[in-house]
């Protein structure tokens, strides 16, 4: 699996939202599945599957699909 | 012309490009002078709540010179009024005041923009005081307290806030409000004596961290709790009533909780719902301090003039952060004395205070009278 498939599969179990429902630019707080809390859960996820600890300014800037691959490339996980 | 949406300001955008503490408050009025007067300009366009308030105690058009010349809001009237400065269809969250059923709640409307400032302030502030790396977290609160959907409060809100600097999440609380043991052995087994984080409001840490647990500790804990969280930081907030019923200030607090527990950084924050975000953190010397994104002024209940630091007066907080409702200037129930300015043993810039409790019923009702809050409504 490449890592953008990876991203969505997260996406979908962290959220708990279809693969097909995520685009680029599906964003936080515009679903009623991406609040606060899965916003955390989110995080957790990511962490473990990339390996990486995100710091609190990248958990504030993950404000969609397309900006938690930006912030994951900071991190050197390509896509 | 009317702007329909405020824009993020030079100001403002100074503001957030500095570090919460290291603006000195000489300059730091001049940038909040400025960032207020738009914010008041805009309100008074948006908001016709606010408007008719301000024209109901007297002020006139135009630029103000101090901050203390803004007119005071009482926080009272985000119960009173539903008030904001922006379209229906512009709110994506509304933040609702604890309070008992029969009270009525402040209802608090929010826009994407205050709420990404609210979130980025607190970061930015916390931060300065445990780093930007997210550490372990023990919650002193039952997961169903934020996970109930059907009754949001203020402290779900409160809690979820600051999930963002933890991880590895340990709710202390059973769902039935007891404390899991077992639970919290096998968090301190894998991360005690690391750096963690504890968040909690003030009589919930009491409560539960300090009282309950100490009276199960003997026969209960197998594991030593000061050596494990010996490196734990507390941060809580919310207020000190039920405290202070048992005759428990910060002093005894933050004394307890180091010799039972072992945790010897404890900060309290001073802040609320009606401004989110531009908390008050108390520092390693126990006093409150302002941010870049606040300021706080100490008003005499008699005539309302500005005190000088050291006497005790009415809290007056000012933040630069609420857009989507006149939320910028409250007058507060609380009593507080400024110790010092910029030269805190901390390092921190800003101002650096107390909070001494509650203002007697009284004054409560003498401040809503000052600003004749019936009349006003006859306005709107």
């Amino acid at each position: 699996m490449n890592n953008e498939d990876k991203l969505k599969e997260i996406f979908s179990s962290s959220l708990g939202i279809k693969l097909d429902d995520i685009k680029e630019n599906l964003k936080y707080h515009s679903i009623p599945q991406w609040d606060s809390i899965a916003h955390m859960t989110l995080v957790a996820a990511i962490d473990d599957a990339f390996g990486t600890m995100l710091d609190t300014d990248d958990v504030i800037n993950l404000s969609s699909f397309d900006k938690a691959k930006e912030i994951l490339k900071k991190y050197g996980v390509d896509f | 012309m009317s702007r329909e949406k405020y824009n993020m300001s030079q100001y403002l955008k100074t503001i957030f490009d500095k570090k919460p503490y290291e603006i000195a408050t000489n300059e730091k009025d001049d940038l909040l002078l400025r960032e207020m007067n738009e914010l008041h300009e805009f309100h008074s366009k948006n908001c016709k709540e606010y408007k008719s308030i301000c024209r109901a105690l007297g002020i006139s058009e135009g630029e103000f010179n101090s901050l203390k010349e803004f007119p005071m809001l009482p926080v009272s009237i985000f119960k009173e009024l539903d008030i904001k400065s922006i379209k229906d269809e512009d709110v994506v969250r509304i933040l609702y005041s604890s309070g008992t059923t029969s009270m009525k709640k402040s209802k608090i409307y929010l826009d994407a923009m205050t709420s990404a400032n609210q979130t980025k302030a607190l970061t930015t502030i916390v931060n300065d005081f445990i780093g930007k790396n997210r550490i372990p977290m023990i919650i002193v609160d039952s997961r169903s307290t934020i996970t109930n959907k059907n009754n949001f409060s203020a402290r779900a809100a409160g809690i979820v806030g600051m999930l963002t600097f933890g991880k590895d999440y340990f709710y202390l609380l059973k769902d039935d409000d007891t404390l899991d043991i077992t639970g919290l052995e096998v968090f301190l087994d894998k991360y005690g004596s690391q750096p963690i984080i504890i968040f909690g409001f003030t009589f919930m840490v009491w409560k539960y961290l300090y009282q309950e647990l100490i009276k199960t500790k003997n026969s209960q804990v197998k594991i030593n709790l000061k050596d494990k969280l010996n490196n734990a930081v507390l941060i809580h907030s919310g207020g000190w009533k039920k405290l202070l019923n048992e005759k428990v200030d910060n002093i005894t607090f933050k004394n307890i909780l180091k010799e039972e527990l072992g945790i010897k950084k404890v900060h309290n924050f001073y802040g609320m719902v009606e401004q989110v975000g531009s908390v008050f953190m108390e520092c390693e010397e126990g006093y409150f301090h302002t941010s870049n994104f606040s300021e706080v002024l100490i008003r005499n209940h008699l005539d309302w003039s500005v005190e000088e630091n050291g006497k005790e007066g009415i809290i007056e907080v000012i933040s630069v952060l609420p857009q989507s409702y006149p939320g910028n200037v409250l007058l507060t129930e609380d009593i507080g004395v400024i110790h010092g300015v910029d030269d805190c043993k901390c390092k921190r810039m800003g101002k650096y205070f107390t909070v001494k409790g509650r203002v007697e019923k009284a004054e409560v009702r003498g401040c809503s009278d000052t600003y004749e809050l019936k009349e006003v409504q006859n306005y709107v």
